[in-house]
């Protein structure tokens, strides 16, 4: 448990978050475009609340905010989906002193947010192919470390050369990483094995990263108890039917209270889409659409703790290249391969076999262990979106992680259907304010895609979206906020 | 084709009732596939709590035929065919509806034993933390889904009773303290609704689905709480 909640006291430490070679804010360097637009239309025009904020809502980083509660008159912001995206952003809007209302239709973190198999990353897997997500994840790993204490198994990754090819890629990796502000060094063959006695043997030397585990329901958790305490409503078991719209407004949603059995409106000032995998069918209940592309993930988890640190392959993103150790568990993930159903739970038994034995080709023990599970997760990834809803460049939102390397051409590649299992995909965020659409809707902002490990970031992104269209000028304070205790979810 | 049959309640029912339904499962299906392909294809009105999908967060848990489990951990396969599977939510906890309960009563008590989510890893022998890591740090054994408070026979009848998981969590804490101080974890114990209530029936043991052993965790720490008992006693007199 954190011996201190709250606002962190203020080091001078930008020297660690500035990383070398690249110039990557908290946001990793990105585009602030559509701040612009929405600061032309205020949200007076909307005939919403007070612009005027309570005076903790304009947090400078020298004096963090205090908690209470939101002011009566606060606007209000109405967020679909319990994920960690949708926790993160509930804390967020909730320290910038908006009055926060989340709606998830099952349990919090129910969706893809529990099922990943863990890994905070370092940066380092996507530093050769989406520079913009490895500089992002490398700040916010260090981030969420100092304000999720005790949420993590600190115990550093490995990415191990097994054949000569993946030792060629060595000079790649690591320079790539060092650009992207990774801490990556390369290890000798025998200093691995004395870390991880159950490496595979046959290992020609190691690249250690400071990649950890994370309990992939618990630290999400934390958002949620924290952004409660600031006055949010969290409500799971709370289904969207319908999206509520005065013309092209959106107003609010219609939601079903699985728990109570009724139905009621909740009216909003901005409704944000963060739900996930579902994004697509919750943008629909709006008449709008999302650019994403959905991935399956295979992960399989075994019996017994065969190492503590993450032991990756050496080599570019690829399935089976992965090992997460977690409790007395070991996870080995992942496959990708393109699905149409957010909902569809198929697991094929052909690709277990291959990601056990891919993940036994890093940590041999995994051969014989016993099976205890198989699941998939699905990633929203930020694609072009289904075929003739192709968007014309960064012009409708915020365009993250998906411009660089191979990213660009996935993104491009997944709307011509010419990529079977959506691997090269960026991995970036995109959020979208969807008065900028085509078919402009007014009121609706959709974030998507990023990762677990950037969940921080991509509230920052969408709150400050969010801020600027509400007119608001108030700044971020989660980036030194130490979370409440996953605990306090339950008993605060 | 397998058959459930699923404890049903809305907030404000008295009783609750079992619905029955049937869904074509894949071998290798636990009871939490088969209940989201319910709510996926036939009742979008199902309330279940569920996030890993792998025996680590601990929201599934369930009595599955009048058995604590994961609902992610049992295998439809494992279960008796030819009938229905009894799903229902875990004793003793208050509902949030149908087989999903409402687990702050539960974390009320876990959360008085403050036990660090991490703990110095054992696993694997003779690893050895590079230069900046001090020791290989891991989860804590125990995910808190409330299993071994459910089947516990002494906290069915006394609501007082802190229970299995809180028990094993400050003991945790008395083995490896972590640099905290474990006197308030003892004083803790030896409270009257404490280790002195367990009548040591090992359910919570034999649910258990992270092999945490609470049993023998209760009976270490109880033993401790006497030996501190009879030197006091000592000292005083």
């Amino acid at each position: 448990m954190p011996k201190q909640v709250g606002p962190l006291d203020r080091k001078p430490d930008a020297k660690a978050k500035k990383p070398a070679g690249a110039k990557p804010s908290r946001s990793g360097g990105r585009a602030r475009e559509t701040a612009k637009p929405a600061a032309e239309k205020p949200a007076a025009e909307r005939a919403s609340s007070s612009a005027a904020l309570p005076a903790r809502s304009a947090p400078t980083a020298d004096a963090a905010p205090t908690p209470g509660l939101p002011a009566r008159s606060a606007p209000h912001v109405l967020i679909i989906g319990g994920g960690g995206t949708g926790g993160a952003l509930a804390h967020d809007l909730a320290l910038r002193g908006l009055r926060v209302t989340l709606v998830e239709r099952g349990e919090v973190t129910s969706g893809s947010t529990g099922r990943h198999h863990g890994l905070l990353h370092s940066g380092a897997r996507y530093a050769t192919t989406d520079r913009p997500t490895a500089i992002e994840c490398s700040a916010e790993n260090k981030i969420l470390r100092r304000i999720c204490p005790g949420s993590f198994e600190e115990n550093d990754g490995l990415y191990v050369a097994l054949t000569d090819e993946d030792a060629a890629y060595a000079d790649l990796f690591l320079e790539a990483a060092w650009q992207c502000a990774v801490p990556a060094k390369r290890i000798e063959r025998d200093a691995a094995l004395r870390m991880e006695p159950g490496l595979n043997p046959d290992l020609k030397f190691a690249v250690q990263v400071p990649d950890a585990t994370m309990d992939a329901m618990r630290m999400p958790l934390r958002f949620f108890a924290t952004a409660r305490s600031h006055g949010a409503q969290i409500k799971p078991f709370t289904e969207v039917m319908a999206v509520t719209m005065s013309g092209r407004t959106v107003t609010g949603v219609t939601v079903r209270d699985h728990a109570a059995g009724r139905e009621y409106e909740i009216g909003a000032d901005i409704v944000i889409n963060a739900a996930g995998p579902w994004a697509g069918r919750v943008a629909a209940l709006a008449g709008a659409t999302v650019p994403l592309v959905l991935t399956a993930g295979l992960m399989v988890a075994v019996r017994g703790r065969h190492c503590n640190t993450v032991v990756s392959r050496l080599r570019a993103p690829d399935d089976g290249d992965i090992v997460v150790p977690q409790r007395a568990s070991t996870i080995a993930g992942t496959s990708s391969w393109i699905v149409e159903d957010p909902d569809d739970m198929g697991v094929p038994p052909d690709r277990v076999e291959t990601i056990v034995g891919d993940g036994a080709m890093l940590v041999p023990a995994l051969a014989g262990a016993e099976i205890r599970a198989t699941w998939t997760a699905v990633r929203p990834l930020v694609g072009e979106g289904p075929a003739g809803a192709r968007r014309k460049g960064a012009k409708n939102g915020r365009r993250v992680g998906v411009g660089v390397g191979a990213g660009a051409v996935a993104a491009a590649g997944a709307a011509a259907g010419a990529t079977p299992d959506g691997r090269e995909i960026g991995r970036g965020m995109r959020c979208i304010d969807h008065a900028h659409d085509a078919a402009p809707t007014e009121g609706f902002v959709t974030i998507v895609g990023g990762k677990a490990t950037t969940l921080r970031a991509m509230a920052e992104a969408t709150a400050d979206v969010v801020c600027a269209r509400l007119g608001l000028d108030c700044r971020c304070g989660t980036a030194d906020y130490v979370l409440l205790p996953h605990t306090a979810w339950y008993t605060a | 084709m397998t058959r459930l049959s699923v404890s049903r309640s809305e907030r404000g029912d008295v009783k609750p009732h079992f619905d029955a339904f049937e869904v074509e499962t894949g071998p290798a299906a636990t009871v939490l596939d088969a209940l989201l392909q319910v709510r996926r294809d036939q009742d979008r009105s199902l309330v279940v709590r569920h996030s890993c999908m792998h025996a680590s967060c601990g929201t599934c848990g369930v009595r599955i035929n009048g058995r604590e489990m994961l609902a992610c951990d049992s295998k439809v396969a494992s279960l008796p065919a030819g009938k229905p599977i009894k799903v229902e939510p875990l004793a003793g906890q208050r509902l949030v509806a149908d087989i999903a309960t409402d687990m702050a009563d539960f974390y009320a008590r876990f959360e008085a034993a403050g036990m660090p989510p991490v703990r110095v890893s054992e696993a694997p022998a003779g690893a050895e933390p590079p230069a900046g890591i001090k020791a290989f740090a891991r989860f804590e054994g125990c995910i808190e889904c409330g299993l071994c408070l459910s089947a516990c026979p002494v906290a069915r009848t006394n609501r007082d009773f802190i229970g299995p998981a809180a028990l094993a969590a400050a003991a945790r804490l008395v083995d490896e303290p972590r640099g905290r101080d474990p006197g308030p974890v003892l004083a803790l114990a030896a409270e009257p609704d404490s280790v002195w209530r367990c009548s040591d029936a090992m359910e919570c043991t034999a649910v258990c689905p992270s092999a945490v052993d609470p049993a023998q965790a209760l009976l270490r720490i109880r033993r401790r709480v006497a030996a501190d008992g009879v030197r006091r006693l000592f000292r005083r007199g």
